[in-house]
């Protein structure tokens, strides 16, 4: 057990590696160049020898291999460079727009397992086909819904047509309201896919019969026997929600304006902030990388019939 | 008939009596077969998925939009009409106006042809790049394919917007730049997608006697492996094409995509945010086409999917 637990982490760090390594080909290595951009300027008066002395400070003047190393040695110290256009560095800001990302993203969160479970829950237990299957229509109207329209579309109707949420200074539980129900839109709609999926497949499943056999009601085999079994494989996709919740993040906070990790982006590309952007790349794949391996690490800890054949294979 | 000896003129009647009935049988059965057939086309008609011809006319409107779109609209997409701004919409402007006086349907119609090029370039980019290196991988195995695959995997580890907001950076702002940021971002699941295909149709006994009667490993590859590979990845392409719309116009609204003037579907919503308080249709009318073109796009992919299992 321990070396495959030693193999998984080296696979991760490999990955992650190799991720770090992309955005930096992408990023930095490639021709495009924010110091350039924002003091070539020529409201600034600054002279090619200034510049020359800026590039030097900000180690942009070595070959790219150098770059490459001391870019590496930076973040392995936890120093993330500067971001250009706030002079301060990214890890400071990195920590100042973390905390509104991280309630949007933990409550957008729970309200879209709320919606899922809900969805799935009513597509199976409605009594009308023409019910069960508009719900089971629903997810697929979500992900061709685009998240920017839909922020602007509850804006409307909430703020301006019901008047129930001022625009102007809300509070600050009535300003996440809309976003936090914007953003957990896209994010029931996978979760609601891979949950009715499961269903419909455990439902399948021999015990399920037996149970039914044995007297046991619709609800009740669907609550006790095939809820376990079809949340567990939900697991699977969290790594993907992760990507989709930074995603939504992103565009939600572009359109509420808020001052997050979704909005740090926006403003790193529109000024070509590029070590911002970097450190949010590597970050989010970090995450990604550990997300998918403690899934992985975890799944037979919750479904005793992968440990018994895990513990046969080893 | 009563007698054998009848004159010329009952033998007439007789003849016509009997044609009469035999028309009259005739027409029974010719009535009778189009009962039936109509009952056939009912059946037909109802085994049709409504659902699937609404797809499809969808997306053919969308098509001819971009093509012609001048002859669906002849209002200007870029110059407004003087005195009508911010007109909700009448049988004069069916979307209403917007800030500028500009038609916003002319707008949608001429905005088609922006944001369905950007899908097909995307998912040109994905296609091709992707189903060439499964293709690669699939039938080379081995190292190669470890590398290949490991590389499609990192891809897969960064968030799609992420990814493709780097790449933007890159190639710089503008709808083709977006376009092709965004189908970079696929490639990871093409390639996946047609590397299981491969390796299926590779282990196949029709490949296996290609080679045996002397095929050599490009012809066998060509002829044999890649055509039988590609109908799955058609239907992923048909998928892709719809959240490629989508991403796109995601790129659009945030500003990376299209210069203002232009007309794409995600500006347009974009520009639309600024007048929400007094004109609802700038920002809803475009979300819902948009919905119903991605709607069908992956109700399309669904059929390809299903048409295969």
């Amino acid at each position: 057990m321990s070396r495959y637990l030693i193999k998984r982490i080296g696979q991760a760090i490999v990955v992650l590696w190799a991720a770090f390594t992309v955005s930096f080909v992408l990023l930095q290595a490639l021709p495009g160049d924010a110091i350039l951009i924002k003091f070539l300027n020529p409201e600034l008066g600054l002279g090619p020898e200034q510049i020359a002395d800026i590039r030097a400070s900000y180690a942009a003047d070595v070959s790219v291999p150098v770059q490459y190393f001391h870019t590496v040695a930076n973040f392995l110290t936890g120093n993330f460079g500067y971001s250009i256009q706030a002079g301060v560095p990214v890890g400071d800001v990195l920590v100042a727009n973390l905390p509104p990302t991280i309630w949007l993203a933990a409550l957008g969160f729970m309200l879209a397992v709320v919606v899922a479970v809900g969805i799935s829950a009513l597509s199976v237990l409605t009594p009308f086909i023409w019910v069960r299957s508009l719900f089971r229509s629903l997810p697929s109207l979500f992900i061709s819904t685009p998240v920017f329209w839909l922020g602007i579309l509850l804006i409307q109707i909430f703020s301006f047509q019901l008047k129930l949420i001022p625009v102007i200074n809300p509070g600050p539980w009535q300003a996440l309201v809309l976003p936090v129900l914007t953003l957990a839109v896209p994010i029931s709609a996978p979760l609601a896919q891979v949950l009715m999926r499961n269903i419909d497949h455990v439902l399948t499943e021999p015990f399920v019969a037996v149970a039914r056999a044995k007297g046991a009601s619709r609800r009740w085999v669907l609550w006790r026997h095939v809820a376990k079994n079809a949340v567990l494989p939900t697991l699977t996709i969290a790594g993907i929600l992760f990507g989709e919740l930074l995603a939504g993040a992103v565009v939600t906070e572009a359109v509420f304006g808020l001052n997050g990790i979704g909005g740090l982006t926006q403003r790193a590309v529109t000024n070509q902030d590029i070590a911002v952007l970097q450190a949010i790349v590597v970050f989010s794949a970090a995450a990604f990388v550990i997300i998918n391996l403690v899934v992985d690490l975890l799944y037979p800890v919750f479904d005793p019939r992968l440990r018994s054949k895990g513990e046969v294979v080893a | 008939m009563t007698s054998l000896n009848s004159t010329g003129r009952s033998m007439v009647r007789t003849d016509a009596a009997v044609i009469a009935s035999v028309s009259s049988t005739l027409r029974r059965t010719r009535e009778r077969a189009f009962i039936s057939s109509a009952t056939h086309l009912l059946r037909m008609l109802r085994h049709i998925p409504v659902g699937l011809v609404l797809a499809w006319l969808v997306i053919g409107v969308a098509v001819l939009w971009a093509l012609i779109p001048d002859l669906f609209t002849s209002y200007s997409a870029t110059i407004g009409v003087a005195r009508q701004q911010l007109r909700a919409p009448s049988a004069e402007h069916w979307f209403g106006t917007d800030a500028l006086g500009r038609d916003l349907y002319a707008r949608i119609v001429y905005g088609a042809g922006n944001s369905l090029t950007g899908a097909f370039v995307a998912v040109g980019v994905g296609l091709i790049v992707g189903t060439a290196l499964g293709l690669v991988a699939g039938s080379a195995r081995s190292r190669v394919d470890g590398a290949i695959m490991r590389s499609v995997d990192v891809l897969l580890s960064i968030p799609q917007l992420l990814l493709s907001l780097s790449i933007v950076i890159l190639l710089g702002f503008g709808t083709v730049n977006a376009a092709i940021a965004v189908g970079i971002t696929s490639i990871a699941s093409f390639a996946r997608l047609a590397r299981s295909e491969v390796v299926r149709v590779r282990s196949s006994d029709y490949v296996e006697a290609a080679f045996g009667s002397g095929g050599t490993f490009g012809r066998v590859l060509m002829r044999h492996v890649l055509p039988n590979s590609l109908t799955s990845v058609i239907g992923l392409a048909a998928l892709q094409f719809g959240s490629a719309i989508l991403a796109i116009s995601t790129l659009g609204f945030l500003g990376y995509g299209a210069p203002p003037p232009t007309p794409e579907w995600g500006l347009l919503i974009a520009e639309g945010r600024n007048y929400i308080a007094r004109a609802w249709w700038l920002t809803t009318v475009p979300g819902i086409i948009l919905i119903l073109v991605v709607l069908s796009a992956n109700r399309i992919s669904e059929s390809f999917s299903r048409s295969r299992s």
